[in-house]
């Protein structure tokens, strides 16, 4: 082999071993293939059955829907507004009229915790699958490519990862989202997210390349292509799915950064305005008051950390599902 | 090996040179003339704007500002500052106490982050599993400067048991605290990709071979489990030493440290080109010898792996 | 003028106690032992100055201070606030108040040993006049007679392409140094508050070194006549200064070394100030305001003062929208300012009620009848405006903390009114004062004055006169600027306080900007420092420091 970075980040060393069913190679690779010529269709009918078993799919998948309808519907949460409030009731403590109490500007916090699920969830998930999709196709053909295609994507790939977040995130956003700009509420979401796509995408290339380098030598890729399967069909068919393990891994937890990233920005004065809200948003207003105040940073706190737990225990119980070894 | 390496030396320069043109324009374009805003809450005279504009040449077109900045920099010198400081100076400064955290904050996260993956990878979702997970993601999830913060003020003010912030002398000591804080976002990631590498490997044939063998677990796990599992783990420690350096503006506000995070963002925010291209572009040479060190190691963790 | 504190003069009242710390055993109330403190050093917070340090190219806190106190001016503004006082001058006499006769005290020196004689005042002056000098504050310069001739204006702004003419003249005519120790100013017009500006640091003299070399190279070793003198600036570390011997004018140093350490982040600089490691911080953060903890955190080495400054929201009056006077004071009358304080500053800053700063010699306490709150008023009068249609935004500089007020703001005028209004952060200051200097604002915006030299001229002219330096709402009444232009020209302060008055009351009817809050100030200092005062503008005086 005569590149070195054929170790994925997660799924274990090169499948240079024969990889039959059970032989135990240290890929998560090989087997759901063998087993989906076997018994076609089964993959997911197992991975189904399998799934519909395990408490740990079922508490997370409730979870999702419930932060993905509050998302989408927060007024069947809350009759309480998220925008206005009062100073006179400002930093109030939570009591059964408010539940999570009143923060600086007199604003209910459950109302904006509700409120502020939709720009979290949206801009974390989106930002994420962007992410996934730009970096991981960027890293399957530098890796099956390899050659001069994977140097030139490799090395344009370590220019985007020596860029500075922030000095990235400025200009990018005040270029389009500069004061004075007219944009709503989803264009703005929109910028956010594209700062946040085109700044993390190299970590994901190189994860997908060194995963893709590892099993494009397995010897069921080297039988599909001796079959005479085409470029497109090795791909898609054989070692996307192969690879696919550790993007998840890193993907369920670049949720939880990135609704911290947005947060970032919107402090810095180039994300998400007023009266958009995000937990991220809340998180940073309750930063001077951690001493005197601390329930207005524990609430929103308390709801990203849950809904990124539903999303790495999501990922975490298909992942497992998804791989035979693990039954 | 020797090609290789001096294949992936040459492929930096054209990296270098990227690099350091795409900083240049993006600072360059951050909106807003640097100098609009050094009068506080008075307009500036149109002489002083002048006077400023001329001398860092802020009046040519961004070849002109880019060419002059190169042709300097190849002749070690890295421009100087608003203030009238030379740049290299501030780098020299800077970047060991940067280093430093840095490494510092890797080490402890690679501990930690470890010895919590192993533990887990061995005994998957039992109650420590859950509890590793919920508490490192916990630490992903709140910002840097709530948990430096709290930190801080918990241990070094009112506990007093260590010094609240890092002095000029950067001691060990008063850096395990900013390292924690630095290195907690990562160590997630860390323990998820050491847990998983783990459990996948536990099952491999030559753990089951070692077991049968009569080895001792701890033999197992030390030496056959743990070596075989580390290659993804030093890939993200790898890559993560640029990203902790880059990415240690917070961490390094809190506690005082003069390193290159705080530099770099006020240097953005002020649109001193000079200052954020220099110290990016160490950052960058950094990151890419990182990568080429990584990529050596594979082959003195996985026998399989050589360079021709 | 600045959010920094390079200003000078105030009355600062509650700025000027000493204060006589309790050390944490000893109760010798006087002051420490002598001895201890003669070799004492101390380390105060600071920032990275933002320029070399020469006087008349500082305008900002970090290095403002360090000015401060390497130099000593003709006058001084005492802590206690009261009138300037005489400090190298010997005297300045005027009978006109447009001839001034400066005679200055003998032989005292730079800290290069090089007597301070007028001829360094007097270049000094020039070239922090002379345009292809660009200094910051050239346009201090500009009463003297002969101004224009050195300073020349470009014709079409920096971002034109042509270039400023060369300027006629290196020096002003009204300069004239008549021996070592006297020299004479004539301002182009009487001015009456010109001998109160000379405190500001623009004014201070520079020594020969400095015209021998490049300003910049003289700025990373400054050389000033003040108590202390400078020993080292290490970048974003520390700049060390310590006392000059040689001083002998009233201020001498009690104690011998002065290191500013710079952090980039106050909460940094607050741990070290409650763990022992830093003896003086000017301002504590936010998160320790919060809930009064720093004065349950510092006990008796909390110390409370104001500042002459003032928080404003002005207006864009080149807008259409904001050019109707009753909607301008209907916003105005809609802002609860005692509950702003109160739940945002958690009372240490207070509500503004006049117009110029109450710590201002010649201000009117009160006279900001637009500073009430009644929300009744404010709706009569947003009716019979007109309303106001569109979103009214509120436009702050995200890089300082401005967001948790001008969002209260914002939704008091939103509560009150049925305005949309909403505040917008902008990323940077320097971005944010372009669009105000290009008048590109397109909503009502912060602003924030922190008095040059103590007088209430510096609360008038540059902020509500036609083209003044910081009218940069485009704010224009012909009979205000009559007034003012009476005020600053007349024979006596007195007089000039009385012309002043009358301008404001017109101001008030008009309200081309809305003061909300008046500055204060929340310091901490050491166990180790027993005795301290602040300056007028709320520095440490480092000459009142006794260990």
């Amino acid at each position: 082999m005569s590149d070195p970075s054929t170790a994925s980040i997660v799924s274990t060393p090169p499948a240079t071993v024969p990889t039959e069913a059970g032989s135990g190679a240290p890929v998560a690779a090989g087997l759901p293939e063998n087993a989906r010529k076997e018994k076609p269709r089964g993959l997911l009918g197992d991975a189904w059955r399998d799934l519909r078993r395990k408490p740990l799919f079922w508490i997370s998948a409730i979870l999702i829907l419930v932060f993905v309808t509050m998302a989408a519907f927060p007024s069947l949460f809350t009759s309480g507004d998220p925008v206005n409030g009062a100073l006179s009731r400002s930093r109030v403590e939570p009591s059964a009229a408010a539940w999570f109490g009143y923060d600086v500007q007199g604003r209910d916090v459950y109302a904006r915790v509700i409120y502020g699920a939709r720009a979290s969830i949206v801009v974390a998930l989106i930002s994420t699958i962007g992410t996934l999709l730009i970096g991981g196709t960027i890293g399957i053909i530098a890796g099956y490519a390899g050659g001069w295609v994977d140097a030139l994507l490799s090395r344009f790939a370590d220019i985007f990862f020596g860029l500075p977040f922030v000095l990235g995130a400025i200009v990018i956003l005040t270029t389009f989202n500069g004061a004075g700009s007219s944009n709503n509420e989803w264009q703005i979401m929109g910028l956010v997210i594209m700062s946040l796509v085109v700044l993390s995408w190299p970590v994901v290339m190189r994860l997908m390349r060194s995963s893709v380098l590892a099993t494009k030598e397995a010897d069921y890729i080297v039988a599909a292509r001796a079959l005479g399967a085409g470029t497109g069909r090795i791909i898609l068919k054989h070692l996307l799915p192969n690879c696919l393990a550790p993007l998840l891994v890193y993907g369920t937890i670049m949720v939880g950064s990135f609704i911290g990233a947005e947060a970032t920005l919107s402090f810095l004065g180039i994300g998400l305005k007023t009266p958009v809200v995000s937990w991220g948003i809340m998180i940073s207003e309750a930063q001077n008051y951690i001493r005197v105040s601390p329930f207005l940073l524990f609430f929103p706190s308390a709801f990203l950390v849950t809904a990124v737990l539903s999303f790495v225990m999501l990922g975490e119980a298909v992942r497992e599902a998804l791989d035979p070894k693990l039954r | 090996m020797g090609r290789y390496l001096l294949r992936r030396l040459l492929q930096l320069v054209p990296v270098f040179i990227g690099t350091t043109f795409l900083i240049y324009w993006l600072v360059w374009s951050v909106p807003g003339d640097p100098f609009a805003g050094k009068c506080g809450d008075r307009r500036c005279p149109d002489s002083y704007i002048n006077f400023m504009t001329e001398k860092y040449q802020l009046d040519q077109s961004i070849w002109v500002q880019y060419a002059t900045y190169m042709k300097n920099l190849f002749q070690g010198d890295f421009g100087i500052t608003f203030n009238n400081r030379a740049v290299g100076d501030i780098i020299a400064t800077a970047y060991p106490n940067t280093l430093k955290l840095a490494v510092v904050a890797l080490a402890i996260e690679a501990i930690i982050g470890l010895s919590a993956g192993v533990l887990t990878g061995l005994r998957r979702n039992g109650f420590l599993d859950n509890l590793v997970l919920v508490s490192t993601l916990f630490l992903i999830a709140l910002p840097v400067f709530v948990v430096g913060f709290v930190l801080q003020w918990l241990l070094g003010v009112k506990w007093g048991i260590v010094h609240p912030t890092v002095s000029n002398e950067m001691r060990l000591s008063e850096l395990l605290l900013p390292g924690f804080v630095l290195g907690s976002a990562s160590m997630a990631y860390v323990a998820r990709v050491a847990r998983t590498s783990i459990a996948e490997n536990r099952r491999a044939d030559y753990v089951r071979t070692a077991i049968a063998k009569g080895l001792p677990m701890r033999r197992v796990v030390g030496v056959h489990l743990l070596r075989n599992s580390l290659i993804p783990v030093v890939t993200l420690l790898g890559t993560d030493l640029g990203a902790l350096m880059g990415g240690a503006i917070v961490t390094e506000g809190i506690f005082g440290i003069n390193g290159i995070g705080r530099a770099v963002l006020r240097a953005i925010v002020t649109k001193e080109s000079a200052t954020v291209v220099s110290i990016v572009v160490v950052l960058v040479l950094v990151y890419l010898l990182m990568n080429l060190l990584v990529d050596l190691l594979y082959a003195a963790l996985d026998p399989r792996i050589r360079y021709e | 003028m600045r959010v920094s504190k390079r200003a000078s003069g105030a009355i600062a009242l509650g700025a000027a106690f000493a204060l006589v710390a309790s050390g944490c055993s000893s109760s010798d109330g006087d002051g420490g032992d002598a001895a201890t403190s003669a070799d004492g050093a101390i380390t105060v917070d600071g920032t990275e100055p933002e320029n070399p340090l020469v006087p008349s190219n500082t305008t900002e806190t970090g290095g403002g201070k360090i000015i401060d106190w390497m130099w000593t001016g003709l006058v001084e503004y005492p802590n206690n606030g009261g009138a300037p006082q005489n400090a190298l001058a010997e005297s300045i006499d005027t009978t006109d108040s447009k001839v001034y006769k400066i005679k200055i005290k003998q032989n005292t020196k730079f800290h290069d040993g090089t007597v301070v004689k007028a001829k360094n005042f007097v270049d000094a002056w020039n070239w922090g006049a002379y345009s292809p000098n660009g200094a910051q504050n050239s346009s201090f310069f500009s009463d003297i007679e002969g101004f224009a001739d050195v300073n020349t204006a470009d014709p079409d702004g920096p971002e034109g392409p042509q270039k400023a003419p060369e300027p006629k003249a290196k020096e002003m005519s009204g300069l004239k140094v008549v021996d070592d120790w006297n020299f004479e100013v004539t301002l182009s017009a009487p001015t009456a508050v010109f001998p109160t500006k000379l405190g500001y640091s623009t004014f201070m003299p520079l020594p020969d070194a400095f015209f021998a070399g490049s300003a910049e190279e003289f700025g990373k070793k400054p050389i000033g006549n003040g108590p202390v003198k400078f020993v080292s600036w290490e970048n974003n570390v520390a700049i060390k200064l310590t006392r000059f011997d040689d001083y002998q004018l009233r201020d001498k140093m009690k104690i011998k070394d002065v290191n500013i350490k710079i952090y980039q982040d106050d909460t940094a600089a607050y741990s070290d100030l409650v763990s022992g490691n830093l003896d003086f911080m000017q301002q504590v953060p936010v998160s320790a305001l919060a809930g009064d903890k720093w004065k349950s955190d510092l006990g008796d080495r909390a110390v409370s003062s104001t500042t002459p400054s003032t928080g404003i929201i002005a207006f864009p009056i080149y807008d259409k929208r904001f050019q109707n006077p009753k909607l301008r004071r209907a916003i105005s009358l809609s802002i609860n300012r005692q509950e702003i304080t109160d739940k945002i500053f958690f009372g240490n800053r207070k509500p503004a009620d006049s117009w110029a700063n109450p710590l201002t010699p010649g201000a009117t306490p009160g006279n900001c009848t637009a500073c009430q709150f009644n929300v009744d008023e404010a709706k009569k009068l947003l009716a019979e405006a007109g309303g106001f249609t569109g979103e009214l935004v509120m436009y702050y500089n995200a890089d300082a903390s401005h967001k948790e007020w001008m969002e209260a703001v914002a939704q008091q005028i939103k509560t009150n009114l049925g305005i949309n209004a909403r505040a917008e952060g902008v990323p940077t200051f320097a971005v944010f004062r372009q669009n105000i200097n290009a008048h590109k604002m397109k909503g009502a915006y912060r602003a924030g004055w922190q008095q040059d030299y103590p007088d209430v001229e510096n609360w008038v002219n540059p902020l509500y006169v036609t083209g003044g330096s910081s009218n940069d709402g485009l704010y224009s009444n012909k009979q205000v600027d009559a007034l003012a232009k009476e005020a600053s020209s007349a024979p006596s302060l007195d007089a000039s306080h009385a012309k002043f008055a009358e301008a404001v009351k017109l101001i008030d009817q008009d309200v081309p900007s809305m003061p909300i809050y008046f500055g204060g100030q929340q310091s901490g200092h050491s166990e180790k420092i027993k005795k301290m005062e602040l300056s007028n503008v709320g520095e440490l005086d480092i000459t009142s420091v006794e260990l």
